[in-house]
Parts: structure tokens; sequence; C-alpha cells
């Protein structure tokens, strides 16, 4: 039992046994349709066995598809009212007024919350700027009359119902005292931009003359390529269910950052963080949108001040108004290269939208630090200052939009020369990284993608613009090329518990928003420790658990890998000290002994073997409890280590119409050693078909007059339907990283990138026309 | 209004419809029958978290009025196991991974029973070839038409359409659950 569901609050959220994901759930594997790493046959295996690699299916699998999967909105409280905003209707100024009678008068009203009345809170601390800071501004949450933004939340009202608290926040009005603020991307522009920052130092790299070297080069581009805001648009809306008790908050997130949270609220609210207490053990979506934010301090101060426990659920609008998302690009970029194909010159600078205090620099140009060897180099980015909310960490940030302007003019380049776009990029791989000059850890792109040619039939492919035709479909292929860094966070910490029964139970605060953590976790616990799926249950996703390991950064599985593997060589160490006099183990050191089968056996030696069971039972333990931590991730400073993905595309296009079919997509990986190979293809489909979106349909529409955003809905905002998404195809190299705990790398966002270039490439080879401003519309194409 | 018209039929049990007529089925079952399996996405018809089944048909709960579904038999993704055993749509779907956060699951099932029904009544959808065919052939190109008003931002697309059509080739997509048995 953790300290926390052992105490006495025994209400209804309580029993949902917040944190346990999954528990002890038997497992099969069944086969998956695709990967070179699929091993088959996971019910012949002995305990542990081949079970890192395995397609097992997620273990909240039941649970989800009987709609039984507690989501933060599906917490209750007895005496719980409901929340619903009321949010500005100008960019930037002051509020004069406020009026709240007719709300206060409406029916089931219970509680007003606006700056006037809102308890002393300090701002949100933006990432980075402290260990545990999660949020994407350090403005202050209602704390004054200033209005930052249009959109931002000036009233939090509470109702018995949310049809109640929905009716009551349409009746407040307020009056403002109206700013000039800057609206539009190009005003902002005018108003003069700042260098970009990056963990404290300016984004601007110069290696040698990368200008002269452009302007040398045989064959080149030179192009502006512009990237429109997104919105991460989880179907889950952000939601918080809260409830105060006494000094306490217990809290109901929807979140990718638990402990964050909890040490965030603390911050904010001028508490502990032991007070506080964040749970979010199934999550709707994520993808970068579900930190810290707002509407969590809202929903605990409007608590505070009500004395009733608090669900706020945002709206969908809501979530535009107050999650920000990607944020706007204008970049250029500009290769160069010799007659054989070599890269003398690579520029990529640009602007992006920003807001102040964002930790998120939305980096198109990180993506030209290491893809290729090009002699020169010249990096900057430019940030222009908006007054709209906060801009947010979406799926990829940066390398999303950089890579589509970087492999679009690869791509250029390639029809410039007449050479084939694989071969071109092959020729242009670096020995080390261009950048550090770090050694790679691993480095297979080149054999991703001759694999992926092969199988996408990429001879197939005409090189000459618009000379394929079916009817009135003119038909292309392209590709592009994805990379995503590797990162492992060094707050990692778990709690190992191994019992006399020989189960296991291992805590952690990570998050599973769809990822599969829960289930790969599970995995990687019983392959170290050589127990079956189901003699090993997780609790995760709770902030009184060890660990802090946000989902962010495509890190959560190598954080999570090292510090098991940790924790299991902390608990053979104690396992070892335990045994009896007479065990078939005695005298061996840990180096002698390897889990196996449910125990410990003598590595080569195996019939030497005393079980968990035996061990613990004999030495009269119920249990043994290890902690241990991952250490920092030494291997990023001595390596230069990445995903790597290669990405085709088949389009087809109307030549009447203009409308853009994607008809195939392949996506060849390599990512190091994959331990899920069904949860990682889910993965590599999901980040593949939200580039569909980025390519061809998502676009977050401010009125550059109000800044008011005009498409604040699932109807209007275009997110790929079933329609839009062919088969993917999904192979990997699956050769381990030697530099990466179990030697894998990260996933979650690598195929994010390279997608849309392979869109808009195809596209190319299909009509003749190069679009550089996404999303590719019909009207690009008429 | 007889006994039977006064009353809404939510998986089998008849529950007595809000006093609030604001409130949608979509509210009703989540926050006042503690049903959460039907999800909500949008509030707006947008996204289809909410689908779920009514006299066997797919409806946007959220775009529905409580009040109004009196007299009607309401049917969502908690009544479609039979105990233990999973429909065989569900199942489908953990078979092919046709999800990965879950949250517009309950609604892709539901909408895919749903669909099935409309099918055999040979209603057409926008890429159907023959108006006037009795029965509608679930193509791979007709079954992303069909569903393409239940969104998936986790991009499990892919997964969905093959449970949807395995579940279907078995002739297991049509049973409307435990309610309806
Ligand atoms: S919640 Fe009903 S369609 Fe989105
Ligand atoms: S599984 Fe997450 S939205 Fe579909």
């Amino acid at each position: 039992m953790n300290e926390w569901s052992s105490s006495k609050r025994g209400d209804l959220s309580r029993r949902r046994m917040l944190g346990v994901v999954g528990a002890g759930v038997v497992v099969s594997a069944l086969p998956s349709r695709s990967g070179a790493a699929t091993r088959p046959g996971a019910q012949a295996r002995t305990a542990g066995e081949g079970l890192v690699g395995a397609p097992l299916p997620r273990i909240e699998g039941p649970l989800k598809v009987r709609g039984a999967a507690p989501y933060a909105a599906e917490f209750t409280f007895a005496g719980m009212v409901y929340a619903a905003l009321a949010f500005s209707t100008i960019a930037k100024g002051r509020i004069i007024s406020i009026d709240t009678g007719a709300a206060e008068a409406a029916p089931g009203f219970v509680h007003v919350m606006t700056h006037v009345n809102a308890p002393r809170m300090r701002p949100m601390m933006p990432w980075a700027s402290s260990e545990k800071a999660a949020g994407n501004d350090a403005w202050p949450i209602m704390q004054d009359d200033r209005v930052r933004w249009n959109g931002q939340p000036i009233a939090v009202v509470l109702a018995e119902t949310q049809e109640q608290a929905d009716h009551a926040a349409s009746l407040i009005s307020a009056t403002y005292e109206e700013e000039p603020a800057t609206t539009s991307f190009a005003q902002a522009k005018a108003n003069g931009t700042e260098t970009a920052v990056l963990g404290g130092q300016p984004v601007h790299i110069e290696i040698g003359d990368a200008e002269a070297a452009l302007a040398a080069a045989a064959v080149s581009v030179d192009a502006t390529f512009h990237t429109p805001y997104q919105n991460h648009n989880a179907i889950e809306p952000h939601a918080v269910t809260v409830a105060w008790h006494g000094n306490e908050l217990e809290v109901h997130d929807a979140s990718q950052s638990v402990v964050h949270n909890a040490w965030s609220l603390a911050q904010i609210l001028g508490i502990e963080e032991h007070q506080v207490h964040v749970t979010s053990p199934y999550v709707g979506g994520s993808f970068g949108g579900k930190f810290m934010g707002m509407h969590q301090v809202l929903a605990a101060a409007s608590s505070r001040l009500s004395g009733r426990p608090v669900r706020l659920t945002l709206s969908r609008a809501g979530v535009y108004r107050l999650v920000g998302g990607r944020a706007l690009t204008e970049q250029r970029l500009a290769l160069g290269a010799g007659r054989d194909g070599r890269f003398v010159a690579l520029i990529h600078t640009g602007t992006s939208t920003h807001t102040p205090d964002s930790p998120h620099p939305e980096l198109a140009q990180f993506v030209s630090y290491s893809s290729y060897a090009t002699g020169t180099l010249k990096i900057d980015l430019q940030w222009a200052h908006l007054d709209m909310v906060a801009n947010a960490a979406m799926r990829a940030p940066g390398e999303a939009v950089g890579s589509f302007a970087l492999e679009s003019a690869v791509d250029e380049v390639a029809v410039a020369l007449g050479m084939d776009p694989i071969e071109l990029r092959i020729r242009n791989e670096p020995q080390a990284d261009p950048l550090t000059g770090l050694p790679f850890s691993s480095r297979n792109i080149v054999e991703a993608w001759r694999a992926g040619a092969k199988r996408f039939g990429w001879e197939r492919r005409n090189p000459t613009p618009r000379a394929v035709r079916q009817g009135d479909w003119l038909i292309g292929m392209g590709c592009g090329a994805g990379s995503h860094m590797y990162a492992r966070e060094s707050g990692g910490a778990a709690r190992l518990t191994l019992t006399k029964h020989g189960t296991a139970t291992i805590d952690i605060a990570a998050h599973d928003a769809g990822m599969g953590t829960a289930t790969v976790l599970t995995q990687i616990t019983a392959d170290q420790l050589a127990l079956r799926l189901d003699q090993v249950r997780l609790r995760a996703a709770d902030s009184a658990l060890p660990g802090v390991v946000p989902g962010i950064g495509s890190s959560q599985t190598t954080t999570a890998a090292a510090t098991i593997i940790a924790a299991q060589r902390k608990a053979v160490a104690e396992l070892l000290k335990l045994l009896r006099r007479d065990s078939p183990l005695a005298g061996l050191t840990a180096d002698e002994v390897t889990p196996r089968d449910g125990g410990l056996a003598k590595t080569d030696d195996p019939a030497r073997h005393e079980s968990y069971s035996s061990i613990l039972t004999r030495a009269r333990r119920d249990e043994l409890v290890v902690e241990a931590t991952g250490g920092n991730p030494t291997e990023s400073e001595q390596y230069s280590m990445y995903s790597y993905a290669a990405v085709f595309c088949e389009v087809r296009v109307n030549a009447v119409t203009g409308e853009i079919r994607v008809s195939r997509l392949l996506g060849s990986m390599d990512c190091g050693r994959v331990v899920n190979a069904r949860t990682a293809a889910g993965q590599f489909r999901g980040g593949m078909v939200m580039a569909i979106g980025l390519a061809l349909t998502e676009e977050t529409l401010y009125d550059e007059r109000t800044a008011r955003i005009m498409n604040p809905s699932l109807s209007e905002y275009h997110v790929p339907v079933h329609a839009d998404v062919p088969e993917i195809d999904v192979i990997w190299t699956g050769i381990p990283d030697p530099q990466a705990p179990l030697g894998a790398r990260g996933i979650g966002e690598l195929s994010m990138n390279g997608t849309a270039a392979a869109i808009a490439n195809a596209v190319h080879n299909a009509t003749g026309t190069r679009v550089r401003r996404l999303p590719i519309t019909l009207d690009q194409l008429l | 209004m007889s006994a039977e018209s006064s009353v809404i039929r939510v998986n089998g049990t008849a529950v007595a419809p809000p006093g609030d007529p604001r409130v949608s089925l979509l509210d009703f079952l989540r926050e006042t029958l503690g049903l959460h399996g039907t999800k909500k996405g949008c509030d707006q018809g947008g996204c289809g978290a909410c689908t779920l089944l009514v006299d066997g048909e797919r409806i946007l709960s959220c775009l529905a009025l409580a009040v109004q579904y009196t007299g009607r038999d309401v049917v969502t993704v908690e009544a479609l196991a039979d105990g233990d055993r999973l429909h065989p749509v569900q199942q489908a779907f953990i078979d092919h991974d046709g999800f990965q956060c879950g949250y517009c699951t309950p609604g892709q099932i539901c909408s895919a029973i749903g669909m099935a029904g409309e099918l055999e009544r040979g209603v057409p959808s926008h890429v159907t070839e023959d108006l006037s065919a009795k029965r509608a052939e679930l193509t791979a190109e007709e079954l992303r038409e069909r569903m393409s008003g239940n969104l998936c931002r986790c991009g499990a697309h892919n997964g969905i359409v093959a449970a949807i059509a395995k579940a279907h080739q078995a002739g297991q997509l049509s049973d409307s659950g435990r309610a309806a048995r």
C-alpha cells in the first residue's frame, strides 16, 4: 500500500485506485501486421523471457473498450459543483468592471470568482525554470485587472449543475479599457523581433560562411516556408476534479506531468508540495497540451473560496482559449550543392510567434543541426511577440514544421540535380554530429531508407512531375526524413516491491495518455525480474509515487527503463543478502546471478536457482522494497543520439478540383530496440496521421484584427478523419542502441517529422507544383 | 401518457427523465446516472465521442435533449459486454489495437454497431455507388466514409477500421449488446 491509498478518505474517487493503471492482466501476444521486430509466440515463453519486443496488447484494453476507465472528469465528490468560465473579448487592456449580478441570481448559482475576490496566488513557473515547473507562461492568474490575450478567463462561475453553470457564466458581462495590441504576425515583425533563446543561449549558429558557399554553389534553392498555428485537440478536453480536505488538496487531473502539477499547484497556492495530491490514471490524449495550466489553478482556488469540491471541464472552445498550441513559423531554407550532389551550404533561419516567458521556442531550425553534412551552416531564430495565449509544445515541437522546410528543400535540390532524392540524402550522410562533432550512438537511417524504398516500391516512381495520371487523378510519390533527439529525464525514480508470493509491484509516477506506457513498463519490469506479466502490477500517474517522469520529449520509456533496471539491480543485491546458508545460490555475488523463472539463478548454471518467493519466505520476510534512480543521462553528453525516420508517401491529386488524397504512407524507422511492437506501431501511425493534418488540413485561425480564434471547434478545425487515413505501413530496423537503456530510443514524436514533407514532395511529383505554405490547400494547386 | 412512454430506458432500466429540459442525454448519463462510458469530446456534434444507440440507431448524445428520449431505448457502451464476455467488437478493438488513449473508443464502438444497422437497411453514404441497393456493402472505402464522424486524435484509425472490418466479416457487428439480447 502506498501512503496515499492507505489514508482514510474513502470516497468514490479513492476506491477507483488512483494510480493503478493496470493490474495483473494475463496477456497473450497477438500477431502484429507489421514490424521487423515482431516476435510471435509470447504464450510459449517462460517467465519474463522475450517480453521486451513482444507485440502485447494494452493491459488496460478491457477497461477502455468497456468505457470503464476513469478519466479526470469522471471522479466524483459528495457536494461537488460544476464550473464554467467567462472569457475576455479583447486582446489587451484593463477590465473596468465585471457585472456578475445576473449570474448570481441565476438558478443553481453557487459562487463566482473574478480578479476582485480571487485569493492571492503566485504566478505559474514556466517549464525548466525549476525542476518541477511545467507552465507555458508566468502570467498572474486572475490576480489583477489586466487582459493579456483574447480569451483569457475573467470569471469562474460555480453552480449545482453544468447547465446552470454554463447559463450563469453566459450572463457575465465586462467592460474594458482597450489598449493597442499586437495581433498580426506582420505587425509583430514590424515591431522588431528578438533572437530566440534555448537553454540560456541565443539561437544563432554559424559554421563557415554559409551565405558565400550558397552563392558559389552549382545548384541551390533559397525559399521561404510558412506553417500555421495549430492546436493539439486531444479528444478529451482538459478537465480537473478537485477537493480540499482542510489544507490538503486532492486533484484528479488529465495530465502528462502529475508530479510537476502537484508542485506547481503548491507553489502557486502557497501550500506545501506534500499537501497536494494529483492523480491522472487515464488521459484522453495529451500531445504536449496537458501539462500545468490555468484551469487547475482556477478550479482549486474557486473550490477553496466556495468550500465545495469542483469539477472544471473546459468546453472545446475553452480548450482553444486557455491552452495554446504550435506557434506560427516563417522559415528561410537555403541549401546549396555541388554537381555531385554534395551539400556545401545550409541556411535555416526564420521567425516564430512567441509570448513572454513561454519556454517553448518553436525551434524549426533544430532539425538542421544534425541531419546532413553540409560543410557550412547558418542557423538563426527570431521571436515575434504577439498578444495572444502562450504557445505550447505540440507533438514534435519545432521539428515537425522544420523538417517540412528542410526536407522539401532537399527534394527541390534533387529535382534540380536530376538525382534520386533518397540517393541525395544518403550521399550527404554525416559521419559524426555536424554541429558537436560527437559520434552517433547508433545511426542507421541509410538502412531505413533502403528497406523502406524496397517495401514501398520506390523504384516504380516516375521522377518527372505530373507524368502519372489515371483519369482525372494525378499520382505522385515523395519521401522525407525525420529525426527526433533522444532524451532521458534525470528525475527518474521507481520503487520496486517483491512479495513472498513471488509477485512484484513497480511504482513510478509516469503517464499513459495512450502511448502504451503502462503496458511497456509492466513488460520491462517482468522482463527484468523474469516474472510473468500477471505477476507484475504497475502503479503510475500519481504524484505520491516516486519519480519525476513527465510525458515529454519521447522520454518516458527510456527514463523508466533506466530506473527499472537500477531497481532490479538493487533488489538482486538485497535478495542475495537474505539468502539462507543452504540456498543453491549461497555465496554468489550479484555479478554471478541473473533473474530467471521467477527467481535468481547462477548465470552459467541455471540449475542453481531459488525463487523470490522461497528467498523471502525463508528469510521470514513478507516483502522486499527498494527504491532506485536511473541517474543522469550522461550518454547524451558523450554521443549524438537521435531516432530516425524515412517516410514514403503516395498522393492522388484531382487535376480538376485540386483535391488531395494520401493514398499510401510508409514509415521506416530506426529507433533502437522496440519494446512493444504493437504500441510502437500505434505511436508511429499516430504521428503520421497527425502529420497528414499538418500537411493538408489543420490550421488555427486567428482573426488578425482581434487575435480571437475563429475556429475553436472540431467542426471547423479539421483533424484527419477515417476517410483521410490510408492503411499506414510501418517497419523498423530494430537495431538496439548500445548507449540507451534496453537499447531503446524515443518514438512518440518521431513520425511527425518528415511526413509532411513526404506528402508535399509527393504533391510536387504528382502536379509539378511546389507548395511551401501549410496546410496545402486545393487553391494552391489550381 | 403511459408509464412506458414517460421514462427513458437506459441499458434496459427505466429511468425518469431530468427535470431540467436543457440537460443533454450525454450529461444525463454521465452526471445524473453516473454512466461515464459515453464520452464528451466537444459537446457540439463535432467529434463523435458521445455516440450511443437509441432504438438501435447511432446518435450523438451531446446534441440530444434527454427529455426528448422518453419511450426510447438507449444503449451505451456499458451494456455491450455480457458480464466477463466482451462484445465481439470490443474484443476486436483489443485484438487490432483500435485505440490508444481510449477516449474516442466507446463512441467508435457504438458507432460501428449503429452503422451495421444502416448497412442492413440499405442507407447509402456519400461514396455509395448504387443508391437503390437493398443492402449496402461494407467496402474499405464505405467503412472509412461511414465512420468519419468519429474522430480519433491518437491516430488509431488503421486499428479501428481493421477491428470493425473483422467483426463485420464474422457477422458480429450488428449485435447491439446485452440490453437488446
Ligand atoms: S461530444 Fe458529441 S459529438 Fe463531440
Ligand atoms: S484513441 Fe485517443 S482519440 Fe482515439
